[in-house]
Formats: structure tokens, C-alpha cells, sequence
């Protein structure tokens, strides 16, 4: 398969195109889809490619999620767009009580092949109703899936697995990474839902992260090879299933661990990973589980303020050597 | 729309099928021998079983906390609701949903729905998909005059409105949310009237009448059915139980329930209208309200009869795949 350099947004849109010529049920539904294909500018070309699969709703969000959920349940794949994951909870209920617990509840009768996409993160100074990361939330939800990719190429790959999925899934974009290019495969290719991926190999430490704060690792991780460690970076990709074989496989090498993520570190996703290595792994770790996240405070609007409350690159630089033990 | 005798004695037998099967969930509730919440419809058969008569089998309803009747009105089996009801793995939902949590797909029904006004969007969303997949069905969501104040309404008839959805609000008004009455709750006084806010046709009907509610959801679902959109129907009616199985209704009167019961019990008016026609004898009264009786007992063994679901059955139908 050739490669070209693309980004987060072209590779979904991408995906999407494909997905809908092979299957007619797929629809898109959300605000603001058709003047400007997406308010990111995500679902390029589609609207004119697919007409009437695009669909501009009133600002109705507990509707527009649970269209998606009536649509589901009768035979369509929706893929119902969130405008800003800081609006979900005005959709709670369509997601929770609804999306989430059809299928189980009626002893397994329904399918339910809805994607629920959703922009979120910081970094914007868009302010705290416009920059959180609430992946917990619907972790925290028996019923659902729940994507937080990083790179192009995995966007496209999970995109459609998330689509061809007879679950729903919550898929989150972090919005400071739409522009972010990489290479992505041409064609048709799958990366299954509950597949980490190791982004950088490394055998001191096992830097565990996801989203934006993928790549946030990644350049500290160049800083720490200077001085001698060298950290093994695995974006979870997704959250719900979670590939805990990855990070066991990893934590036995580096015997260290550490947890990264922008959303708030009070019952983040973090705990819960640590509490599992520290559940299943004990005898391997040469040192506690550490974890950095958000402090927690809503998001500020203030740049000053915003990269005060946001882990940065240096957090996770002190955050490793805390956990091998070296001076800062 | 012209009922005939064989159509009018069919509902009339079906409403005293919703209603038996009612009043022995009561009964067996009151033994503990159903656990969890109960909430009956007795006294509002007129509404579930008129709406449903109107409808295709291919046709979908969204249904409530108080849904028993619905879905005996759109054909589900009342062996297969009291296994659910009794918590056994060949219940609807193998023992996962209980009364508040019965659904049939196969015959339309999305689903009783444990938060009031949980229904409306399900429908939108069926409308939605109806119109995308140009089938020809429609869409019924029943709701109760508390429903009328969940933002889920107000979303939904407006959504539904600027579609042209095939979907008909149906509203059972029995004049209390729970122990709120709709006299406070209710501005405007009319779940009909909202209608015209967003330029559709709303009906105010006497909904302890199964003719009239026939008559007039028929009417909407024709305009559904033709691409002319969504009807909100206003059926006013009154239940005979409380909110719940064990509600001491400390906000109503016991002569208020009383009067309701002697003048405006939808099976007493059907009964007297069919007898005075002359469609109904006693002799064939008696026989049909013992069939009825047959069929709910055979019901009532069939669930007791029916296996407890494994404990470790509670991890199952989650997913589809891991």
C-alpha cells in the first residue's frame, strides 16, 4: 500500500468516504455538518459526494444522539458528530441509560452500530466548556467502546472498525491534533478496536498514554535518551477494550511504569491502570505506578493559566525520573 | 375509519386482556411474587389498544414505564412478559429488563423505557431511519402528560416537525406525573395545544373512548404514512392504580379514583356501547372474558414454570463481540 503524508482530518474523511460508498446504511448526523463539511472542516467532501447521508440538525443534542440510537436499533449505522465532547452532557441520558444499556437490558434482542464522535482537549484557550477530556465518563459505562486515537493513519484504521462495529463507541478527536499529519496508508485497511500500539521501543521505563499526549511523550522521551533512559511509549488507541496484554508485556521488561493523560488526574483513566498493574503486576514493578494528568481545576482560558493546568512535555520528563528514582 | 363487529369484538377482547393481565401482576406483586417496581395501566386500555389497532405490525412503538398494555396492544406474548416479569432467562429479556424493560423488536416494540421521556428521541431516530430506508412504516411514541415537560418532548416535535417524520405522539394524559398533578405541571393546560408551536396537528381526544382514539390516531398515522409528518395526540385518560404498585396516593381523593372508576372505565363504555348495538351478549361477554382468564392463568404458570437464569447469565449480551 502506498503512504502519503496526511492529516487527522483528511484521514477521517477518508475513512468515512469509504465506509459510505461500501455501505448505504452509514448516515452522518450533527450541527453544522453542510456549510462547511464539519466545523473542523472533518467531513471533507462528503456532504456533495453523499447527499442526504450528511445531516444538519437543530441544536438539539439529546435528539441528535438519540436519533442516532432509534436509526440504530432500525437497521441504519449512524455516525452521529458531538460538535464538542464538552456538549455530551447535554446527552447524558441518550448515552448512559439509553445507548449504553439497550442491548443488555432487553436480554440482548438489539444491535446498536452507532458511533458517537466527539472533539475534546485543550490547548485551544477555548475555555472551560470547550476543552475537556471526559473519555472516564463512558469508560466508566458498562455498554460502551470508547477510541481515543492519536496518529492519521490510526484515525482511518479505527475509524472504520468503530463504523463496521455492532456496538457503540465513543471516538474522541483531540482538536489540536485534526492538523497533525502523518502517513496513512492509501486503501482499505482495519486496526481492531482494543489494539494498543507501541510508538517508541525503549526498555527503562513503559510510558502508558494516549491522545494528544502521545505525542507530548514522545518528545519527552528524546529528552530523557539524553540522559540515558530509554522510555517505551504505548498509545492505548483505545481505552474500552483496553490492550492491558501491551502494558503487561511492557512492564515486564522496564519494570517501571508511568501513566499519562490530559484529562483531570482525580478518577481519571489513570488510576484504573495503575490499580491493575498494581492489582496484576506488583511483582514486577522496581517502583510505585506514577501518574500525571490535568490538575484539577476546569480548564482556564488564559494561556498562562491553560499550560499551567495541562500536563506538559516536562511533567512527563520529571514524571519518569521520579518513577526511576533520579533526580530531577 | 369503519369498524367492523369482528374488529370491535377483537379489541374489546384485547383490552380485557390488558386489563386481566394487570390487575393478576398486581395481585402476584402483592404476593412478592414479582420483584422490582410495578407500575400498571389499568384504566388506560382504550389509548394502548386503540393506538395499536391502527397500526402495521411492521409499524414501531417506544414505550413507557407504564407500557404492559402497549405491548400486549402491539402483539407481544403474555407468556413470555410474565417469565420477564418473574425474572426468568426465557422471559423477553432473559430476566435483565423486568417490567419497566420489555421489548420485542421482531414485532416493532423498541422497548418500555425506565426514564420518562426516554422515549421521544428513539423515535425521532426511527422516523429518521424510516424516511432514509423509504419503507413506508411509522413511528408511535406514548408518553404521559409528565413527559410533556422533559426538553426530550420539545426536541423531538420539533425535530420531527422540520423532517416531516412518520412518527404520532401519542400522550396517555391520566392527569398526574407521578403524584404531581398536570393541573400544577402543565402550563397551558394542553399537551395538543404545543402542537401549533411547531406547525403540526394536535388532537385532543376522550381517550376512555377505543373508537374515537381509533379514529383519530388512525388519522395521523395516515398523514405519517403518506409523508405528511408528525401528529401530537392528546388522548385524556385517568389510571384506576397508583404510580406505582403500593403508592399511598395521598394526592387524589378515594372518591375522585371512584368516580373515574364508575363513569369513564374504557371497558364498562366499550361494553355498553357493543352490548347496545346489539354486538355484544351477555352469553358471549361471559365466554370472552373467560378466554381471557384461560389465557393469563396459562400465562401466569407458563412464566412460574420458566428457569431461573445462571447467576454468571448476568455478564452475557453486553456486547456483541468481546
Amino acid at each position: 500500500m502506498t503512504e502519503r503524508i496526511i492529516s487527522c482530518s483528511d484521514a477521517l474523511a477518508e475513512a468515512l468516504g469509504e465506509e459510505m460508498e461500501r455501505d448505504e446504511t452509514i448516515f452522518i448526523i450533527g450541527e453544522d455538518l453542510t456549510a462547511h463539511d464539519g466545523i473542523f472542516g472533518q467531513f471533507k467532501g462528503l456532504n456533495a459526494r453523499f447527499p442526504g447521508r450528511v445531516i444538519d440538525t437543530p441544536i438539539s443534542e439529546t435528539c441528535i444522539v438519540g436519533a442516532g440510537v432509534g436509526a440504530a436499533l432500525t437497521g441504519m449505522r449512524p455516525l452521529v458528530d458531538l460538535h464538542f465532547a464538552d456538549f455530551f452532557p447535554t446527552a447524558m441520558d441518550e448515552i448512559t441509560n439509553q445507548t449504553a444499556k439497550i442491548r443488555y437490558m432487553f436480554g440482548g434482542q438489539a444491535k446498536i452500530p452507532i458511533v458517537i464522535w466527539a472533539p475534546d482537549g485543550g490547548g485551544l484557550s477555548a475555555a472551560a466548556q470547550h476543552s475537556q477530556s471526559l473519555e472516564s465518563w463512558f469508560i466508566h459505562t458498562p455498554g460502551l467502546k470508547v477510541v481515543v486515537p492519536s496518529e492519521p493513519a490510526d484515525v482511518k484504521g479505527l475509524i472504520k472498525s468503530a463504523i463496521r462495529d455492532d456496538n457503540p463507541v465513543v471516538f474522541f478527536q483531540h482538536k489540536k491534533l485534526f492538523a497533525q499529519t502523518g502517513p496513512v496508508p492509501e486503501g482499505e485497511y482495519l486496526i481492531p478496536l482494543g489494539k494498543g500500539d507501541i510508538k517508541r521501543h525503549g526498555t527503562d521505563i513503559t510510558i502508558i498514554t494516549y491522545s494528544r499526549m502521545t505525542y507530548f511523550c514522545l518528545e519527552a522521551a528524546e529528552q530523557l535518551k539524553k540522559e540515558g533512559i530509554e522510555a517505551e511509549i504505548i498509545d492505548l488507541r483505545t481505552l474500552k477494550p483496553l490492550d492491558f496484554d501491551l502494558i503487561a508485556t511492557s512492564i515486564q521488561k522496564t519494570f517501571h511504569a508511568l501513566v499519562v493523560h490530559e484529562a483531570c488526574l482525580t478518577g481519571g483513566f489513570g488510576a484504573e491502570i495503575a490499580a491493575r498493574i498494581g492489582e496484576e503486576l506488583f511483582d514486577y514493578l522496581d517502583a510505585p505506578v506514577m501518574r500525571i494528568g490535568a490538575k484539577d481545576v476546569p480548564i482556564p482560558f488564559s494561556p498562562v493559566l491553560e499550560r499551567y493546568v495541562l500536563p506538559q512535555v516536562e511533567d512527563v520528563v520529571e514524571g519518569a525520573k521520579r518513577v526511576l528514582n533520579r533526580q530531577p | 375509519m369503519r369498524t367492523t363487529k369482528e374488529e370491535k369484538l377483537a379489541l374489546y377482547k384485547k383490552m380485557l386482556t390488558v386489563r386481566a393481565f394487570e390487575e393478576k401482576t398486581g395481585e402476584l406483586f402483592a404476593q412478592n411474587l414479582i420483584p422490582g417496581f410495578i407500575h400498571l395501566s389499568i384504566g388506560e386500555e382504550a389509548s394502548s389498544v386503540g393506538t395499536c389497532s391502527v397500526l402495521r405490525e411492521d409499524d414501531y412503538v417506544a414505550s413507557t414505564h407504564r407500557g404492559h398494555g402497549h405491548l400486549i396492544a402491539k402483539g407481544a406474548d403474555p407468556k413470555r412478559m410474565f417469565a420477564e416479569l418473574f425474572g426468568r432467562k426465557t422471559g423477553y429479556c432473559k430476566g435483565k429488563g423486568g417490567s419497566m424493560h420489555i421489548a420485542d423488536f421482531s414485532l416493532g416494540i423498541l422497548g418500555a423505557n425506565g426514564v420518562v421521556g426516554g422515549g421521544f428521541p428513539i423515535i425521532i431516530g426511527a422516523g429518521l431511519s424510516i424516511k432514509l430506508r423509504k419503507t413506508g412504516q411509522v413511528g408511535v411514541v406514548f408518553f404521559g402528560d409528565g413527559a410533556a415537560n422533559r426538553g426530550t418532548f420539545h426536541e423531538a416535535a420539533n425535530m420531527a416537525a422540520i423532517w416531516k417524520l412518520p412518527v404520532i405522539f401519542v400522550c396517555e394524559n391520566n392527569l398526574y406525573a407521578s403524584t404531581t398533578p398536570a393541573a400544577y405541571s402543565l402550563a397551558g393546560g394542553s399537551i395538543a395545544g404545543r402542537a401549533s408551536a411547531y406547525g403540526i396537528p394536535g388532537y385532543v381526544v376522550n381517550g376512555n373512548d377505543i373508537l374515537e382514539v381509533r379514529k383519530i390516531v388512525g388519522k395521523a398515522v395516515k398523514q405519517a404514512r403518506e409523508g405528511n409528518g408528525p401528529s401530537i395526540v392528546e388522548n385524556k385518560t385517568y389510571r384506576f392504580r397508583g404510580h406505582f404498585e403500593g403508592d399511598p396516593q395521598r394526592y387524589r381523593t378515594k372518591n375522585e379514583i371512584e368516580d373515574f372508576k364508575r363513569k369513564h372505565d374504557p371497558i364498562q363504555l366499550f361494553n355498553a356501547a357493543l352490548a347496545k348495538e346489539g354486538t355484544l351478549t351477555e352469553k358471549l361477554d361471559k365466554d370472552l372474558r373467560d378466554e381471557v382468564t384461560t389465557l393469563i392463568e396459562e400465562a401466569v404458570r407458563y412464566g412460574q414454570d420458566q428457569p431461573l437464569p445462571q447467576p454468571e447469565e448476568a455478564l452475557e449480551d453486553l456486547y456483541t463481540n468481546p
